[in-house]
């Protein structure tokens, strides 16, 4: 394939699926059958064999997965875009829509996580959900919340992808109200798929925007027509896809929901809320790199909810005591950190999905190793009644201890390779986007350092009775293997590889333009990092840490652990003038509109009698109304024909 | 095989089997014998509505199975049916969620003002009248049958529902019989105009559709159709009587109400009011989408403050029918193709809900939500259905209603970006009316007026795993309905002489189009 001069985006021009690439449409299948298996026999019927088939499900798809990536590996660079159109799925009128899958180099990597990552933490769940009675149907969602995932980086249009959108935001629903008897998750899985609906009006809106101008809605068809489109459009279309990312990713303003997503078993949460699914954002803007390309404004609004997106996530990571909760606030942080790379174009979309593949691996580990703690710690969330805990569970602790220096980017680990380059290109573009990358990479250096000596070092601060004890091989070998990718992640850009590789799919990387030698970036980055964890050591590893969360701190801590006011403001702004509006329009409409018609009504009821008649005889009074009626067509109609 | 007349049988087989069933001898309540007889007769139709399904041939003359027979020589009037895609699409709704309906409401005609075999008398009665009302191509005869419809669900309303179910029966027949009324000037109003041509008096929709009617008539005219329509449908601001009638009727007797009945009014709309009076649909279309998009946000920021499962249910109807409303007047082939879709997929959904439940407040004895809480505890599949059922009615891609919603926005995303904007609101409000009623009911600690709550039984999900698999099965592979209605779709915007839209930069259409 062509590069096309100039700025404009590659165009998207798959050939037909033959070979082993038939088997595309069975990476989705497996897991979906999987799903539906599990999820009609019923929990008790499979409650024997639904964690090996669900696990069995997501290892054959990763199998195919690693033939298809090797095989297209083996292709010539120009052809490597794999189409294969499944069925029909939309025709309607004028519009078409087909069941259409695209495998190209953005989502063969997206194919090899989603797998890879999903098996291990599926595997990971067999011992941690063991004692739950409804383990079985734990699979059967785990399953269809990969087959969904897959539909949403293998669609080869926006229907499709929307498809996959939203079946993964149902998965997350009924993962984060999977104890749905505590009301605190029941709540916290319907804000989190309110809040998305809200971005998928983005999404809704923009696939029609699409159709409108172009008459289509695949990747192809759009990619091939969008030079000629207008800017305007294409801001609008960049905008509206923000908004559909910043739902999906747990971007300001649409944050609100992650923290809260923590309700759902750690599983989840490493998997559909750090690894893979709030990573979809980022997928959207990288993958629709064709209307980005096009405009500006929408590509530094991307770059502007990056930015403070990944401070803010960043700010709550510091101020929570809740393991998970620390975790979600990284994450949140980071998806920024993503996004806003997705926002700089071409010289940062390979750098983000970079970043996306490093963290699902970091991220996972951790939150698995949180998972494992929170085992060992009677399922306590609490990292005040933690402590000392590197030699109780010392694999957990060895594995966290890979992620964390992954994450807060120590090399030669994973997340240093891809936080750098991030940095690097921010500075690139502007000094000030610049600047608050370096802050946060120094802030995360701080929360995960808190995280780490709250956590392992110190002195035990347990609850009475607890003995920690280590996971069993099912839980701690899946973290071995995370721990390895974290470690080892960074190789992804040795020689340039991923870069050249998304290439074709994103466009070449230009030229870096950095006032000074990269080298000196990366030594400033790192002394920054340096700081941030020798911050935390003076102010929690050199202190006796409280069992309970002191009270008398300052206004940004209480901040932090409001979340920033995110709810706050929620609540008062638009949940409670909602209630209010709700409240009145129902009141109108018993006493408004209704009233006016009861008022009508009895009207009637004044030509025909009392009320009491009319209801208790209303037998003979409909026949009545009725033979009054024919009798009134018999007798228009007989003077029309007279007249 | 082609002469034999399969509509007339499938209008004539319910009716006599609602006379058998109340000729019955009236045993002990409870007793199995017309129940079953009802099931029977429902299912032979289905059978010789799917018979007419399968054999419709999607390329053939628009209308096919058509019967004509002189019936009033005075006033034009014919014995005239036949179906299109519109009306077969409608008629297979009917067909499958009659036997549904009948199975699912097995102990709900027990208790009732009336004897099991009325309640069920009734339900074939309408059923039969409804597949007459969806098959007729003469305007005096759907008239007639329109009229005839409110009998039924009248004495099923009135005779077997809750409290106020006098208020409510009393309340729909006003409503209709005022829509009826103002119908009925402009079905006289139509003698008049096609008395004054060469060739006299004709109520056939085929002849009448060539009738060139001056604007001023053609706009009178077309505001009794519509209005009547629009109460049937219904829509904001004369929706009221629908969340009374399903409060207190049965939920079956809902079911046939909102999901059958109610689709006269949008269906009347294509079939009357867009193909007779297309200049008045043109000139009505602003001010009847601006009703439509109120319907939309209107019903279902009032579902969100409900209290009661049902009168819920019947204001996401209301909001749902504001969609299908927008859809038939952005007069583009995708928003009415949405709509038409939306019609069918609105009745499954709306069935399944409306049934799941009725067996919950039918279990608890309550219809109010705040005295559920902690349900899918004990009733995972009953939980596991209403969930289905509910997120098909917030239109979860995957799931039939997605489809149907998504080209209804897109027709008026196309037709004026500013409707859609609005009415995209409608899914955001959807996840919330659906999503609170689920979490309210199903989620939290098992309250103790529901712990002893059984999960559903075999007849019970019998009656409603066949909409189950068709919500699923349509969400994925709508085919077989989108070939059916498209033609349809073309001939009516021809009819009303419309085009879609052109794209501004239209793609090169490589790896689109499909293989037609």
């Amino acid at each position: 394939m062509s590069i096309p001069l100039a700025a404009s985006a590659p165009v998207i021009d798959p050939s037909p699926a033959s070979g082993v690439f038939n088997l595309l449409w069975v990476v989705i299948a497996l897991p979906a059958l999987g799903a539906a298996l599990i999820l009609l026999l019923g929990n008790r019927r499979t409650s024997g064999f639904a964690h090996l088939l669900g696990c069995a499900t997501v290892l054959g798809s990763f199998v195919i997965s690693l033939v298809l990536f090797v095989t297209l590996l083996g292709r010539d660079e120009s052809d490597r875009q794999v189409g294969q159109v499944v069925y029909n799925w939309v025709d309607a009128g004028s519009f078409h829509a087909p069941f259409g899958l695209l495998y190209d180099q953005l989502s063969a990597l997206f194919l090899l996580l989603i797998t890879g990552v999903g098996s291990l933490i599926h595997i990971y769940s067999v011992g941690y959900m063991e004692h739950d009675a409804r383990r079985a149907r734990f699979f059967g969602y785990l399953n269809l919340f990969v087959a969904a995932m897959l539909t949403l980086v293998l669609g080869d249009n926006y229907l499709v992808l929307f498809l996959g959108w939203e079946g993964v935001g149902l998965a997350s629903y009924l993962l984060i109200g999977f104890w749905q008897h505590k009301p605190s998750a029941a709540v916290a899985a319907k804000k989190a798929f309110v809040v998305n609906r809200v971005g998928d009006i983005g999404m809704a809106l923009g696939t029609m925007l699409f159709f409108a101008t172009f008459g289509t809605v695949s990747f192809a068809g759009i990619s091939a027509a969008a030079d000629r489109a207008d800017d305007l459009t294409m801001t609008f279309l960049g905008l509206l896809l923000l908004l559909a990312a910043c739902g999906k990713s747990a971007q300001v303003p649409l944050q609100s929901w992650l923290l809260d997503a923590m309700e759902g078993p750690t599983p989840v949460s490493a998997l559909i809320h750090a690894a893979t699914m709030v990573t979809a954002g980022v997928y959207l803007v990288v993958r629709s790199n064709f209307v980005f390309d096009h405009t500006e404004l929408a590509q530094t609004a991307v770059v502007v909810v990056g930015a403070v997106t990944l401070l803010w996530g960043a700010i709550i990571g510091c101020a929570k005591d809740d393991i998970k909760k620390a975790l979600a606030g990284s994450t949140m942080s980071q998806i920024g950190y993503m996004m806003l790379a997705a926002g700089l174009g071409p010289a940062g979309y390979a750098f983000a999905i970079f970043h996306l593949l490093t963290h699902g691996f970091f991220k996972a580990n951790l939150f698995l190793g949180a998972g494992s703690v929170m085992h060992a710690m009677d399922d306590d969330v609490d990292m005040r009644h933690y402590g000392a805990l590197s030699k109780a569970v010392p694999v957990t602790f060895l594995t966290f201890a890979i992620g964390y220096l992954a994450i807060i980017g120590i090399p030669p680990f994973a997340g240093f390779w891809s936080k750098d380059k991030i940095i690097e290109a921010a500075f690139g573009d502007n000094l000030v986007v610049g600047l608050a990358t370096l802050v946060g990479a120094g802030i995360t250096a701080f929360y995960m350092s808190r995280v780490m000596l709250m956590t392992y070092f110190g002195r035990k601060r347990w609850e009475e009775g607890v003995h920690p004890h280590e996971s069993p091989k099912v839980m701690t070998i899946p973290l071995m293997v995370l721990a390895a990718l974290s470690a080892l992640g960074g190789l992804l850009i040795f020689g340039d590889w991923i870069v050249d590789w998304l290439a074709p799919v994103v466009g070449p990387e230009p030229e870096l333009h950095l006032g000074v030698p990269t080298i000196v970036l990366t030594l400033v980055v790192l002394v920054v990092v340096l700081v941030g964890v020798a911050v935390a050591w003076l102010t929690v590893g050199r202190h006796e840490v409280p069992r309970t969360a002191p009270a008398k701190v300052s206004f940004a801590t209480r901040a932090a652990r409001a979340d920033l006011y995110g709810d706050a403001f929620n609540e008062g702004v638009l949940m409670r003038p909602g209630d209010r509006f709700v409240e009145g329009l129902v009141v109108f409409d018993d006493r408004g509109v209704d009233a006016f018609v009861d008022g009508t009504a009895s009207s009637f009821r004044g030509m025909s009698g009392t009320f009491r008649r009319l209801q208790t005889g209303y037998v003979r009074s409909y026949a009545l109304s009725l033979l009054g009626g024919a009798v009134l067509v018999v007798l228009a109609l007989l003077a029309v024909n007279i007249a | 095989m082609s002469s034999f007349p399969w509509l007339t049988v499938a209008i004539l087989l319910p009716i006599v089997g609602a006379a058998v069933v109340a000729l019955l001898p009236k045993r002990e309540p409870g007793a199995a014998l017309p129940k079953q007889v009802a099931l029977g007769f429902s299912l032979v139709t289905f059978v010789v509505v799917a018979i007419v399904g399968l054999s419709f041939d999607v390329g053939g003359p628009r209308y096919q199975f058509t019967e004509t027979h002189e019936w009033i020589r005075a006033f034009g009037a014919f014995y005239a049916v036949g179906v299109d895609g519109i009306g077969l699409v409608l008629l297979l709704l009917t067909a499958v969620l009659s036997p549904v309906v009948i199975l699912a409401s097995w102990h709900d005609g027990d208790g009732g003002r009336w004897s099991v075999n009325a309640f069920f008398a009734w339900m074939l009665a309408l059923e039969g009248l409804a597949i007459g009302v969806f098959a007729a191509l003469d305007v005096f005869l759907f008239y007639v049958l329109f009229e005839a419809t409110l009998i039924p669900i009248y004495f099923l309303i009135g005779g077997f529902g809750g409290p106020r179910r006098s208020y409510a029966a009393v309340k729909f027949l006003l409503f209709s019989l005022l829509g009826g009324l103002l119908m009925l000037a402009s079905v006289v109003g139509l003698y008049v105009q096609s008395a004054k041509t060469p060739s006299g008096p004709t109520y056939l929709l085929t002849e009448l559709s060539k009738i060139d009617i001056s604007t001023d008539v053609g706009r009178w005219l077309f505001l009794g159709f519509f209005i009547a329509f629009a109460i049937k449908a219904p829509m904001v601001p004369v929706h009221t009587w629908l969340p009374d009638a399903a409060d207190e009727a049965s939920p079956g007797t809902s079911v046939l109400l909102v999901s059958i009945l109610d689709k006269i009014g949008t269906f009347g709309m294509i079939r009357f009011c867009l193909q007779l009076f297309p200049e008045a649909s043109k000139w009505a279309t602003p001010v009847v989408l601006v009703l439509a998009v109120i319907s939309v946000l209107y019903g279902a920021i009032a579902a969100i403050g409900q209290k009661s499962i049902p009168r819920l249910i019947a204001y996401t109807s209301v909001s749902h029918f504001g969609f299908i409303v927008l859809g038939i007047f952005v007069l583009n082939s995708y928003g009415q193709a949405g709509s038409m879709l939306y019609m069918f997929n609105h009745g499954l959904s709306t069935a399944a809900l409306f049934l799941v439940t009725g067996f919950l407040i039918s279990r608890r004895g309550s219809r109010f939500i705040p005295d559920f809480g902690g349900v899918e505890k004990v009733a995972p599949v009953l939980a596991g259905i209403f969930l289905v059922a509910g997120l098909s009615s917030l239109s979860l891609p995957g799931l039939s209603p997605f489809i149907s919603e998504f080209l209804v926005l897109l027709g008026t995303f196309t037709h004026n970006f500013w409707y859609a904007l609005f009415a995209v609101l409608g899914i955001v409000l959807a996840a919330l009316y659906i999503l609170l009623m689920y979490q309210r009911t199903m989620t939290g600690p098992t309250r103790p007026e529901v712990a002893g709550v059984k999960d559903l039984g075999l007849r019970e999900v019998s009656a409603l795993a066949p909409l189950l698999v068709l919500i699923v099965l349509l969400g994925f592979y709508p085919k077989p309905l989108t070939s059916i209605i498209n033609p349809a779709v073309a001939d009516t915007l021809q009819q009303v002489g419309v085009q879609d839209p052109k794209p501004a930069v239209p793609a090169s259409a490589s790896g689109e189009e499909n293989a037609q």
